[in-house]
């Protein structure tokens, strides 16, 4: 142990801890910008470059960044003198001096970091004036890039290669032109980017943003000619409840429902309908998959990966050509619940599939560029029109004066309202794998699962990849599941060269400890136990619903029964399946 | 050694020599004998040092007190003709350059600094602006990541500590001494000296002199008059008159 | 993603280029130092390829290309000329020097003049501080130079 005192505060902490931390420990908050930390989910970025953190260390020439800086025995850290105060005052009136300062205007008002900095530090004027460095403004249809406001902390860069593993940004120029964007400064969407949103998540400032499309939205309710149709997905409601002023972990389903009933929506519906639906064709995918194996055939592709998550889905597009075969066909959840509502419920209800406009709420970014891919149209028409954020949904609420706080507790529409506890499990890492088995099981054996949780998947701290093996009546089915693309990408990479440990199924969600972590959520600032707490929510609400496996859900045995005949079976392929595309860069050589 | 000396290049010399001794033994002293103004040492980093610090010996230790360092070992010698305000924004021009962008002060203190810099040099400076100069100056130092940021303002302080009076002139008077801050020049013709040959107006790339209505007793032709918004203080028109009627104020 | 077009012969030499440092990232530096050796300049596909030979994504070997002054995506002119501006040549006038060349060549500092015969570069001291101020052009050093002999010299290479 160590012995130091800051602000003559007596503090005892382990060899290695930083100022920064040891500071916190001793509950002196000491202010960051470009630190970035998501504590035991192994994403830290500290490149030690805003210097907003610099205290005052006895003994030492120039003044230390905290957050880089280790303790040292008998250190003297000050962390509030008229130096150190001066001196970050000045940096923050600096980083000021080259950014647009058009708040007001900006989408991250009132959750901007650089915001709370210069309030929090009483900064009046910016005495520096100057030029500011200006770039091209790009956008993909998730993602919008605005670098005029960037301040060189760099999450993005590390999210997007150290997580992520995707590579689409780097920090690029030197000096005051410095900034982090695509190769040759190209659109975002020209390269390897899989619009998983996570720099979105990660931006302190107005740099990144997501796509707006709550105009859209709205344009669609005001439209008399329309039927408007919304679906929710199971990681929104356990984090919808934050924009509200609730505490992380709150379940706001029957609330989010009775507001969106408000907001105009002719129909309430639930994503987590069409995730059991989901779990029935990718449970008899895997099930058909490996009995093939079982049967001797040796082209059958295992391991089966998951499809629900666009960014993965993507990710895997433009990395991985040559292992098109291995994902799940199956539709996301987002999508089989489009097409459902375009071809059966339109019908159902006498609209042409055009003058019917499905909403989807996500915890994520990624969604919106899902929806618009040229597979998911019929004729022009997208089987989901847009897709909304939990955030933009909790700005369109506050917009039609509405408070969450104040909504009564009402159900979702029916027929493709009702879901099970394996739907929502969808929204945390690990939960699309544990819905899986749950009904995987019981069709395949034939009797019912002896213990419903699947423990050893579940959790959002510990091992980057978590394996679990089920006893499927003597046949021993091995899984496997991780969050993040850096670790979905190792795991593709084991599979390219023949599957040592034998997977048989593989769930990827790109996002940090899965939908719950989405770039669509609420902005967590680095706090892993919100993320924490929205999966324990997640849960609870599936230990409390009264039916736990998709294959009990009354109304998806009604739909096969009424529609589609059987999972996998040929009206399920023609709506409920697609296939994927090589995206990947091709280099070709001319004469 | 390099700069306005008369002998430049490569030169060895025991420790606790002194500056004098360098620049006026080895270095023959200034080129065409003008006045020693400035050393600077210690490459851009470094800091200048005055006619006051002439007979400091030259160690790691007194260097660094007297607001420079050793550095790379260079030295360049200055003299009447450069300006001191300029050689700092031309130091922090290089270091604008030279910077990586990691970390804000550096990437934008350094800017900054540059800029006031050029407010200074082209006259539109204030009192204020060297005080925040200075504040500035030493923030960059005391917060920057690495050397560069952490030394790149010795030029800026070094200059403000020993050539305060010129840095006062060009922020009150409006005036550079060394005639090297072209925005405080003025180029003006003696209208009795000029004979109306017009050479200067046909060299001057800003087609910026004309001819007046005035001919000075003695001369033929009019005189010529210099447009001092158009002109870009290029010299070109002091270099051509034979007569020495223009002049630089 | 991109497609990349590029010929034959060029795609064959980044490749040697990279199996000589055994395609390992860490030598991306060393390898476009190669490249740009053999081909004056670093255009995008090149890069897309070195990227794809050492298994980096090409954002990375961007960032290296416009972080290192000595690394170029524009192409040089036959002739690149060098103006230095270190402290010794400033002093004497290296400024005016670097005004002359451009109003010669009527090109500005980075750029080739439309015919490609010349580019026009500033440096930071080549080490010829006692024959300030200086300019190179290839790799011949012209030294106390003053504005009025740019136009021979630019003449010796017309």
């Amino acid at each position: 142990m160590i012995n130091l005192t800051i602000d003559n505060k007596p503090v005892q902490v382990e060899e290695g801890t930083t100022i920064l931390k040891a500071a916190r420990q001793a509950g002196i908050n000491i202010p960051t910008l470009c630190y970035f930390e998501l504590n035991g989910m192994k994403f830290e970025n500290k490149p030690g470059g805003c210097r907003v953190c610099v205290v005052e260390v006895k003994g030492r020439k120039n003044l230390a960044p905290a957050c880089a800086t280790d303790c040292m025995e008998g250190m003297e850290v000050f962390t509030h003198s008229a130096r150190v105060i001066n001196a970050r005052k000045t940096v923050v009136e600096l980083i000021l001096s080259d950014h647009p300062n058009d708040c007001l205007q900006c989408e991250k008002n009132g959750d901007c970091e650089l915001q709370a900095l210069a309030k929090r530090l009483g900064i009046k004027e910016i005495p520096f004036k100057g030029a500011q460095s200006t770039y091209r403004k790009d956008a993909t249809l998730s993602v919008e890039r605005d670098m005029d406001k960037c301040v060189m902390c760099r999450r993005c860069e590390t999210m997007c290669n150290k997580f992520q593993s995707v590579g689409a940004l780097s920090g690029v120029n030197r000096g005051f032109q410095a900034v982090v964007a695509p190769a040759f400064e190209q659109n975002l969407g020209d390269s390897s980017c899989v619009n998983c949103g996570q720099c979105v998540q990660v931006c302190p400032v107005g740099a990144l943003t997501l796509v707006d499309n709550i105009g859209d939205v709205m344009k669609a309710i005001a439209d008399p000619t329309k039927k408007v149709v919304v679906q929710t997905a199971p990681a929104v409601r356990v984090a919808l409840g934050e924009e509200f002023g609730m505490q992380p972990g709150e379940i706001v389903t029957g609330k989010m429902a009775a507001a969106l009933r408000r907001l105009g929506f002719d129909y309430v519906f639930d994503t987590d309908w069409s995730a059991d639906l989901t779990i029935m064709e990718e449970g008899t995918e895997l099930l058909g998959r490996v009995k093939s194996f079982l049967a001797g055939d040796k082209n059958v592709k295992l391991p089966l990966f998951t499809s629900c998550c666009p960014g993965w889905v993507t990710f895997y597009e433009k990395n991985f050509p040559d292992l098109l075969d291995y994902p799940s066909t199956a539709k996301s959840p987002q999508q089989m619940f489009g097409a459902v509502a375009k071809n059966y419920f339109a019908q159902k209800i006498g609209v042409k599939r055009e003058d019917l406009v499905v909403v989807s709420i996500m915890p994520c970014l990624a969604k919106k560029s899902e929806c618009a891919r040229d597979e998911f149209k019929v004729n022009g028409d997208p089987d989901v029109n847009f897709s909304l954020t939990t955030r933009e949904l909790a700005h369109m609420i506050k917009q039609c004066n509405l408070d969450l706080n104040d909504m009564p507790e009402e159900d979702f529409d029916s027929p493709l309202g009702q879901s099970t506890g394996a739907a929502v499990i969808f929204g945390a890492t690990g939960g699309v794998m544990e819905a899986a088995v749950r009904t995987a099981y019981e069709i395949y054996c034939g009797k019912p699962l002896p213990k419903i949780d699947l423990e050893a998947v579940r959790g959002i701290y510990g091992d980057s990849v978590r394996t679990a093996t089920v006893d499927f009546n003597g046949l021993a089915v091995k899984v496997a599941i991780c969050y993040g693309l850096s670790n979905a990408r190792k795991l593709m990479e084991e599979v390219r060269n023949g599957n040592p440990n034998g997977y048989h199924f593989i769930e990827v969600m790109a996002c940090p400890g899965g939908c719950i972590g989405g770039a669509g959520q609420p902005y967590h600032h680095g706090h892993s136990d919100i993320i924490q707490k929205r999966m324990e929510a997640t849960y609870r609400e599936d230990a409390g619903k009264p039916i736990r496996k998709s294959h009990e859900n009354p109304d998806i045995i009604a739909i096969y029964k009424e529609y589609y005949g059987e999972p996998c079976g040929h009206l399920s392929h023609e709506q409920l399946h697609t296939h994927y595309f090589d995206k990947s860069d091709k280099i070709e050589a001319t004469k | 050694m390099a700069g306005q000396i008369n002998n430049v290049g490569l030169i060895e010399v025991p420790m606790g020599i002194t500056l004098r001794e360098i620049i006026y033994e080895i270095g023959g002293g200034i080129k065409g004998g003008r006045q020693f103004k400035a050393v600077q040492t210690g490459g851009p980093s470094g800091g200048c040092l005055t006619a006051k610090h002439l007979d400091t010996a030259i160690d790691y230790d007194s260097l660094v007190a007297a607001g420079s360092m050793m550095g790379s070992g260079g030295m360049v010698v200055m003299d009447e003709t450069s300006c001191m305000p300029a050689i700092a924004k031309f130091y922090l021009e290089f270091t604008c350059e030279e910077s990586c962008g990691k970390c804000s002060p550096c990437r934008i203190g350094n800017k900054r600094l540059c800029e006031m810099l050029e407010k200074i040099t082209d006259g539109r400076g204030t009192m204020e602006d060297l005080q925040e100069l200075r504040n500035l100056a030493a923030v960059i130092k005391d917060t920057a990541l690495c050397g560069l940021g952490q030394t790149s303002p010795n030029p800026v302080l070094s200059t403000l500590d020993n050539f305060w009076d010129e840095y006062v002139e060009h922020v009150v008077d409006k005036k550079c001494r060394a005639g090297v801050c072209k925005k405080l020049m003025r180029y003006e013709i003696d209208r009795e000296k000029c004979i109306g040959c017009g050479k200067c107006a046909k060299g001057c790339p800003a087609e910026a002199i004309t001819r007046t209505d005035y001919t000075a007793p003695g001369h033929k032709l009019a005189s010529m008059v210099i447009d001092s918004e158009k002109c870009l203080k290029c010299g070109a028109c002091i270099g051509g008159c034979k007569f020495g009627a223009i002049s630089v104020k | 993603m991109a497609n990349i077009k590029l010929s034959e012969d060029k795609i064959k030499t980044v490749k040697e280029i990279a199996a000589s440092f055994g395609n390992r990232p860490g030598e991306v530096i060393n390898v476009l130092h190669q490249v740009q050796g053999k081909f004056g300049y670093l255009p995008a596909e090149i890069q897309e390829v070195v990227a794809h030979e050492l298994n980096i994504p090409v954002s990375r070997v961007y960032g290296i290309v416009s972080f290192y002054s000595f690394f170029t995506m524009e192409p040089k002119g036959e002739h690149p000329i060098d103006v230095c501006l270190g402290t010794a040549c400033y002093v004497r006038g290296a400024e005016k020097v670097l005004d002359a060349f451009k109003r010669e060549l009527n090109v500005e500092v980075g750029k080739c003049t439309p015919d490609g015969k010349f580019s026009l570069n500033t440096l930071r001291c080549v080490g010829a501080c006692g024959l300030a101020p200086v300019a190179m052009i290839g790799d011949k050093v012209y030294g106390r130079l003053t504005p009025d002999m740019v136009r021979d010299i630019v003449a010796e290479y017309k």
